[in-house]
């Protein structure tokens, strides 16, 4: 099915009858089944995926099969319903928040509007508080004496293959991006209850391929992309080439070097894909600049940690490579690139799961003397932090006109806002390096960010549609900048965003490129004994050179 | 549809309260037995409840950051909406508890041709579950002197306060009113707005009526069938010292009005009025953002997960990787 213009979605969206143009739908959503058709689901795992993620985690990932979300007979296990039930009953038992947010939903609506997924398509069951009935319905039938007496009327409805059916298409309409958590009185987290009923789903062998193949790359090479240590280390080197191109200057990374001070980790994505690369290429000239003793991994070559979309134990055991790697090469602490999820997982998970990291040392600027308190247990330092305390004590050399070829917006990504709070570093950087910089609108920036729409595994082709819609709040920001301002470059901390928003701006905002704030440090970066740049690290035209703004 | 079976069912029982009043024994189940056992399933049932919750261990850190992060000492950290300190979480729970803080952040979305979307502030449930709630806690307090003897001052200085307009005889207590008000716009919102409407249960209007007829009640028994507030003093406090006793000249509003309390008591720990208790523990809400400086426990953590190990990395790779003049741990 071909995925519909922008100019035809965009009537579709503000005009058809939907839950958010007003029309209520007749049927109660109980009676609506979920129906796949080409477009609204994605491809299932690879047979041979899951076989080699259920030798990794036996027990976690359901029969290995082929199976089809659009037949009427998904193949699953006989007994799936036990299954399905006892998943449920083991993870009341081991997270209270999903008893707390099984138990206290009011229903208020609240939530209801602030789910991009929902403002993009309209459709009921994508309003936070009814994704999570879909879950508490069955909870109330099973597990409460209410639900079991009196059923329906207390909305309580039976486990049925067609509710389960439901669940998988509503579950990965659902970027765990906690917007809706926020505005909650209760502070009930969708994500928390999606990422449950991800795992509970991967009991049953129903799952997605998008999240899987990396993340079973991630398992075997170190990385999502699945490159191997002379792969990425080649890619790092065509960097080091281009750089050498733009700038003169030759920087040398090191890669799996024992004895350096920093292990430095980013999402593969910066070493493989546009225009991840020139944050990439930022990094490298970052710790070229100030002389920073470090190494690269191809052991541990990965942030992102699909795991986090996946299960706890997959989430644990890709993440404790940073851990292992750290220890072999005996740094003194970890140094994370730009991504959300994968900070996500470092900030609030990883201490726990694969702590304590007691063979590290509290994390020291070795330029500042900056110790990074706020690091103690964990030992790892978010590059913004890093980088913005170079900038605060005079460390870099910039020269922010370099980036005057770009008006510049913010996109705060929603883990490492609404999850961490990092949300003035990048600002601050930002308006170091360049000098037009705009804010978007209140209610879409900061800690009530829109998700780029296509977050936890999401960021696949085959749901091209749905992910414009869900993008499409953050996209109309942007626009209203680029409106306004003439905003044309998106810039984030997010390697999941990079790669998702040019897609989106290309769809609903053409003109607007995307880069990770890092890029932009590159760009205005004065090199020691560099030649005279002519271009930008894309190799694009300066202002006021010859072929000035040409990308506009 | 949902409106009509909860209010069906909340005068169903407005109707077997006005029925066991009148039978013989029925007053002495209503007045003596039934509050016992409502209270003892409230209590019971709450108690189970959190301590049902808090059987469930917290195993990760995961509050919902709604500000800046405690990091650089320069960069000024948002202390209430992204608390780093106990003291911070203790702050926000109370902006939480009695403020509705996130509640009072609500936006509401519209999408307009272009398409463009357009969020304005919104205000209004913020503001009527205030009414609601505070006029729901005002009167149960208000209450409290008819289960005391004497009258501790709080309870006097409220109904005081309450009473303050002095019109009529007796003085009419503004947060009855103000309850039946709360009441009545927080089932408007849920029957008006349509995406509430579509998500509504009967769980969700039932409780509502149940209030609101048990604040009427209260409204018709003080101001328009006038009970003898001697004898349900009598009544109360017989309850209180646990020698309960049935005056004689009762109205049979007053049963009514107690028998619905007694169904809300017995209703709550079963429903999602249990949000009472669930807020404070809500680990999005009452934990410190500090998960990088202060090491959390799982206690369910896993020792025996490890990951795909760098020596089988190696193995797997090693060719390569010395041709690329990586460093490896075996030749």
């Amino acid at each position: 099915m071909a995925d519909p213009k922008a100019e035809q979605l965009g009537v579709g969206v503000a005009k058809d009858p939907s839950l958010m143009t007003g029309a209520i739908p007749k049927r109660d959503w109980m009676d609506v089944p979920a129906i796949f058709r080409p477009g609204n689901y994605c491809y299932p795992g690879k047979q041979e995926i899951v076989e080699y993620l259920s030798s990794a985690l036996p027990g976690k990932f359901g029969p290995a099969r082929e199976w089809n979300p659009e037949d009427e007979d998904w193949n699953l296990p006989e007994n799936w319903k036990e299954i399905i039930l006892e998943g449920i009953r083991e993870r009341l038992d081991k997270f209270r928040s999903l008893k707390i947010f099984m138990d206290c939903c009011v229903r208020c609506g609240a939530c209801a509007d602030k789910c991009h997924f929902f403002l993009g398509t309209g459709d009921p069951k994508n309003m936070p508080v009814l994704r999570a009935e879909l879950l508490r319905s069955v909870y109330r039938r099973e597990f409460t004496k209410a639900g079991k007496i009196m059923g329906r009327m207390v909305g309580a409805r039976d486990l049925t293959v067609g509710v389960l059916k439901e669940w998988f298409m509503y579950f990965y309409q659902c970027t765990e991006c906690r917007r809706c958590s926020l505005f909650c009185p209760y502070g009930i987290d969708t994500a928390e209850v999606t990422m449950m009923m991800r795992e509970i789903l991967h009991l049953v062998g129903v799952n997605i391929n998008w999240i899987l193949e990396p993340a079973s790359n991630s398992n075997r090479t170190g990385n999502h992309m699945g490159l191997q240590p002379h792969t990425f280390k080649e890619n790092i080197m065509y960097l080091v080439d281009d750089i050498e191109e733009i700038t003169g200057i030759r920087v040398e990374p090191t890669f799996n070097r024992k004895g350096a001070e920093v292990l430095f980790i980013t999402p593969s994505a910066d070493v493989f894909a546009e225009p991840g690369i020139y944050t990439a290429m930022g990094y490298l000239l970052l710790f070229h600049h100030i002389g920073l003793d470090y190494t690269w991994s191809t052991y541990a070559s990965e942030g992102g940690n699909f795991g986090l979309f996946t299960n706890n134990e997959l989430m644990k055991k890709l993440n404790g490579k940073m851990y292992a790697e750290a220890k072999r090469l005996g740094v003194k602490w970890i140094l994370g690139g730009e991504c959300g999820h994968m900070w996500r997982v470092v900030h609030q998970y990883m201490d726990t799961m694969n702590g304590p990291a007691d063979f590290l040392e509290v994390p020291k600027s070795p330029i500042t003397g900056t110790v990074f308190e706020n690091a103690a247990s964990t030992k790892m330092v978010h590059i913004s932090e890093f980088t913005a305390d170079l900038i605060r004590h005079g460390k870099l050399k910039l020269d922010p006109s370099r980036n005057d070829h770009r008006r510049v917006t913010f996109h705060d990504s929603c883990n490492t806002s609404r999850a961490m709070g990092l949300l003035e570093e990048p600002r601050y950087i930002l308006k170091n390096v360049v000098n037009n910089f705009h804010e978007m609108p209140e209610p879409t920036i900061r800690e009530q960010t829109f998700c780029c729409g296509s977050g936890t595994g999401l960021n696949t082709g085959e749901i091209m549609e749905l992910r414009m819609r869900a993008g499409l709040p953050r996209a109309n920001a942007v626009k209203y900048v680029k409106d306004k301002y003439d905003v044309n470059m998106l810039s984030c901390v997010c390697a999941i965003d990079r790669a998702t928003l040019s897609v989106l701006m290309d769809y609903w905002n053409p003109g607007v490129d995307v880069c990770g704030v890092s890029e932009l440090v590159g760009n205005a970066l004065v090199m020691e004994g560099e030649k005279e740049r002519e271009t930008g690290l894309r190799f694009e035209p300066l202002a006021g050179s010859e072929e000035g703004e040409a990308d506009v | 549809m949902k409106v009509l079976q909860s209010l069906l069912l909340v005068l169903a029982l407005i109707v077997i309260a006005l029925v066991v009043a009148v039978i013989p024994g029925g007053q002495t189940l209503i007045g003596k037995v039934l509050p016992y056992l409502a209270f003892a399933v409230f209590i019971g049932g709450f108690i189970a409840k959190v301590v049902g919750w808090s059987r469930s261990p917290v195993p990760f850190r995961i509050p919902t950051t709604a500000g800046q992060e405690e990091s650089l000492p320069w960069i000024k950290p948002n202390r209430f909406d992204n608390p780093s300190t106990t003291f911070g979480v203790i702050v926000r729970m109370l902006l939480e508890v009695t403020m509705f803080r996130s509640l009072f952040r609500n936006t509401k979305a519209e999408i307009h041709d272009g398409p463009k979307l357009v969020y304005g502030s919104s205000k209004y449930l913020w503001l009527f579950a205030l009414i609601f709630h505070y006029s729901f806690l005002t009167v149960v307090i208000r209450h409290l002197r008819l289960f005391l003897n004497p009258v501790p001052g709080f309870v006097q200085a409220i109904s005081f306060a309450d009473g303050f307009l002095q019109v009529g005889s007796p003085s009419v207590m503004i947060s009855g009113l103000t309850l039946v008000l709360g009441v009545l716009l927080l089932l408007l919102r849920r029957m008006i707005r349509p995406q509430v409407r579509y998500i509504s249960l009967v769980n969700d209007y039932f409780p509502l009526l149940l209030i609101l007829s048990i604040a009427v009640s209260g409204i018709l028994m003080r101001y328009f069938l006038r009970v003898d507030i001697v004898s349900v003093k009598q009544l109360i406090v017989g309850l209180a010292t646990f020698h309960p006793v049935i005056p004689g000249q009762v109205g049979a509003i007053f049963f009514v009005h107690l028998f619905l309390v007694c169904c809300l008591m017995a209703y709550f720990p079963f429903s999602k009025l249990m949000h009472m208790g669930g807020v404070f523990l809500s680990p999005t809400r009452n934990m410190a953002n500090n998960s990088r400086k202060v090491r959390h426990i799982n206690p369910w953590n896993d020792p025996a997960i490890k990951p795909h190990s760098y020596a089988d990395y190696e193995d797997e790779f090693r060719e390569f990787m010395k041709e690329a003049e990586i460093p490896v741990e075996k030749e």
